[in-house]
């Protein structure tokens, strides 16, 4: 699924929007997202997931192909944590949790 | 941010009523948890991907009392961060840096 495909979803089931605004608006959502995620605040979407943000320290890794030592640095990254709700619509057969 | 203030900020920017920003947001969401459930991978560039990873089940153990137990096979979405957001959030390390350092631990 591309995000053309969601503004197709959002298009076809809510009536009222154009082709043009549906496009826009699913540009904000994700847009919002970012500007959220970039102020270093996380996002939870009940029934979906949530967007963590995690600071890493700086560490000595490895080049995997060379196996060379090599310095990380101290970065902040973005995690996914999926919803139990999410983790049971994929599973529907075991119990959610 | 919660996805009711993410309504919220949505219908402030998009000058919709909170009704209609309400509606927007869910099918957003919606339909990325229905690309999941039919196993399909969802690609939102600049921002990231999501894909559903199947796992094998296998036969475990209750780690506090030893007692074994059947881990079933299971289907789990994995987030890949994209290049975009990726930088944006390291930088955001300068705005925000309280956060819960290195924490490792995986979804399961």
């Amino acid at each position: 699924m591309t995000k053309a495909e969601i503004v197709q979803a959002l298009y076809d089931r809510v009536g009222g929007f154009s082709k043009k605004e549906s496009a826009d608006l699913v540009d904000l959502v994700f847009e919002m997202m970012k500007e959220t995620l970039g102020g270093g605040e996380n996002i939870k979407v009940s029934g979906f997931g949530n967007f963590v943000l995690r600071d890493k320290r700086q560490r000595t890794g490895r080049n995997p192909r060379t196996g060379d030592p090599m310095e990380i640095r101290e970065r902040r990254v973005l995690t996914f944590k999926r919803s139990n709700k999410l983790r049971g619509i994929l599973n529907p057969a075991r119990k959610a949790g | 941010m919660t996805k009711s203030e993410l309504i919220d900020a949505l219908a402030a920017r998009g000058k919709l009523t909170k009704a209609r920003a309400e509606l927007v947001v869910n099918c957003v969401f919606d339909s990325m948890t229905e690309a999941l459930q039919n196993g399909e991978g969802i690609e939102i560039r600049g921002f990231g991907s999501f894909k559903v990873k199947p796992y094998e089940g296998y036969d475990g153990r209750n780690p506090r009392t030893g007692e074994a137990v059947e881990v079933k096979p299971k289907r789990l979405p994995k987030f890949k961060v994209g290049k975009d957001l990726e930088r944006i959030v390291d930088e955001s390390r300068a705005v925000k840096p309280e956060l819960d350092a290195d924490d490792d631990s995986d979804d399961e």
